[in-house]
């Protein structure tokens, strides 16, 4: 078990090493984004801009203008909600590359409440123009994902969560990519399109339906923007059905994105399993999983739901 | 200041001038009052301070320009027109669909532009990131923002104000345009700014106040700006709206109200009785007859 900021942390200092462009940005929360680990190694590459998400977005873009490639970090609800302005002006719009990385997403952030959990950066972030983003489902998703940030030439949003979570890949085997998805279960019966902490309780689901005779394809769309269009689209065809499921507002999110690509391309009865239009409260993470329907439970109800309508060809 | 070297940059600034109430007027759009009050400050920034290379916009070791009051952009785009960034006749397309000149500076759309606006507060925070970078570089290049004295209501601004002191970034001169009017009329009518050289003092800065039509003044005010070596510096520069034009000086006309054909007329022939350079009417052409 490992959280995803832990590994972007150690992500970030190995990627110092690598390339001298990389400076990092933070807004006095390098402690719990993990970038102090950079701090450590690259004093004079590190800028803690103090509690001002607005002005740590502003000065990210001026220094990518100058030639660097900044990662802009702090927790998702504070990055994404203060600075929202600043990222629509001065980096999405003129498209730079600037790497903006939201750690504590979703509501397993737990006893810190609804100000800290964030579960509208997805719907947010993706709306923009030029906008890369991507989710990590895990500590080596976090790890590669971070590499491909610093790729990807244009901007990037990468939502990371507090928790530690189980290892879903196994280390440098997977490859990442821009507008790419792991395929990580096959099966013919019904299509999940997940990402987040959600990709566990996919599979996991996805474990009980096999003993039901359901045989459900499950893919980690690790980049909700671009999306996998064709991995998604070919399993659809596929199954003939799919439930998404995301620790996000049920609004903007993977399930919107998923919803739009399927009635354009390829119209399939679909369930949704994400937080349904309302903010969160302290709890525990899993008490909170479970009182806002964040499970496998909810993932195999809803299955039980498409699959009896699914698109038979 | 030498009365030759000054007598050019007048003439410079009215050459500047007249292009934007041309702009402005053919474009039936865009901020008049708020981008004569600049005019001044940027010919003497690019004819005099700016290390920059208009042939080569994007040259990594010049000196950067932030236009953080984006609507006055005009002004921008009439003098980098002037000093050579592109053809002089892109001035006439200004706002229109497919244009290089936006109704806000857009980057990396328009050379010479260095950074985008149009959102306020932000310019001196993209501005103080560049100082930072340069710095980190090792490099001499300095950087350079004008921001409006209304703008600095925006809090951001102040964010940005406290990051620049506490890396003491004197390769960052802001130049603040203090014309005294914002779009529902005066700045004190909203929120009183000053007393301004106090605040930006209490905060780190070296506050220079200087008269923003006079060239002699701003050429004094950038020199001790530009010999700090410990903390950011900002030009306070006393400006007035609408500067050159009388219909806009006297109020006849709000901070975005658009000119009709009449005034712009009036405005250019008044502009012209100042100017000792009479060739200038006949190369500018006739911009309407080319964008009817």
């Amino acid at each position: 078990m490992k959280s995803t900021r832990d590994a972007f942390g150690e992500a970030l200092m190995d990627l110092g090493h690598r390339k001298n462009d990389i400076v990092v940005l933070d807004a006095d929360l390098a402690s719990s984004t993990r970038t102090e680990m950079f701090l450590r190694h690259f004093k004079d590459r590190f800028f803690n801009v103090g509690v001002s998400e607005q002005d740590l977005v502003q000065v990210a873009a001026g220094m990518a203008l100058c030639g660097k490639v900044p990662f802009a970090c702090s927790f998702a609800a504070f990055l994404v909600t203060r600075a929202y302005d600043q990222i629509r002006t001065t980096v999405a719009m003129p498209g730079l590359p600037v790497k903006l990385v939201g750690t504590h997403g979703g509501i397993t952030v737990g006893e810190d409440g609804i100000t800290h959990q964030m579960t509208e950066d997805i719907g947010l972030m993706r709306s923009l123009p030029n906008m890369n983003v991507l989710v990590a489902a895990d500590a080596e998703a976090a790890r590669e994902l971070t590499f491909l940030a610093a790729q990807i030439e244009g901007p990037v949003y990468l939502r990371l969560g507090r928790e530690p979570v189980p290892a879903l890949y196994a280390e440098g085997e997977s490859c990442f990519e821009a507008g790419g998805g792991q395929l990580l279960k096959e099966g013919d019966g019904v299509t999940f399109c997940t990402c987040g902490i959600m990709v566990h309780e996919a599979l996991r689901a996805a474990e009980i339906l096999e003993k039901q005779g359901i045989r459900a394809e499950v893919i980690d769309c690790y980049s909700v923007k671009p999306l996998p269009r064709q991995l998604i689209l070919s399993s659809l065809r596929r199954t003939g059905c799919c439930v998404v499921a995301e620790e996000h507002n049920i609004i903007g999110g993977l399930s919107e994105a998923i919803a739009r690509l399927s009635a354009t391309e390829f119209p399939v009865p679909m369930r949704f399993v994400a937080v349904n239009d309302k903010y969160g409260q302290s709890g525990t993470p899993r008490e909170l999983q479970e009182y806002y329907g964040l499970t496998y439970r909810e993932v195999v109800s809803a299955t039980a739901q498409v699959w009896a309508l699914r698109r038979r060809l | 200041m030498e009365t030759e070297r000054k007598k050019a940059l007048e003439e410079t600034a009215l050459k500047v001038r007249k292009d934007i109430v041309r702009m402005i007027g053919v474009a039936k759009g865009g901020h008049l009052l708020s981008s004569l009050s600049i005019v001044d400050l940027l010919v003497f920034l690019y004819w005099e301070t700016m290390d920059i290379s208009p042939d080569d916009p994007l040259r990594p070791d010049r000196d950067r320009f932030v236009l953080s009051k984006g609507h006055g952009c005009p002004a921008l785009y009439a003098v980098l027109a002037n000093r050579g960034y592109f053809d002089r006749d892109e001035l006439w397309t200004y706002r229109r669909l497919g244009s290089m000149l936006q109704g806000h500076p857009q980057f990396p759309r328009t050379p010479g532009v260095d950074a985008p606006s149009g959102s306020l507060g932000m310019g001196l925070g993209i501005a103080t990131g560049m100082a930072l970078a340069l710095q980190t570089d090792g490099k001499l290049s300095r950087v350079f923002a004008i921001l409006g004295d209304g703008e600095l209501q925006e809090g951001s601004v102040w964010e940005s104000v406290m990051t620049a002191s506490q890396w003491k970034l004197h390769n960052l001169v802001a130049i603040v345009d203090v014309n005294g009017i914002q779009m529902e009329g005066d700045v004190r009518g909203s929120k009183q700014m000053e007393p301004l050289a106090n605040k930006f003092e209490s905060f780190g800065w070296t506050a220079v106040p200087c008269d923003g039509h006079d060239m002699a003044s701003i050429e004094d005010a950038l020199d001790v700006s530009l010999s700090k070596v410990e903390t950011p510096s900002v030009i306070l520069a006393a400006t007035i709206p609408g500067k050159g034009v009388s219909s806009a000086e006297t109020g006849k006309l709000r901070p975005a109200e658009p000119m009709d054909r009449m005034t712009m007329e009036e405005s250019l022939s008044e502009l012209e009785e100042r100017s000792e350079d009479k060739t200038d009417e006949a190369e500018a052409g006739e911009p309407d007859e080319k964008y009817p």
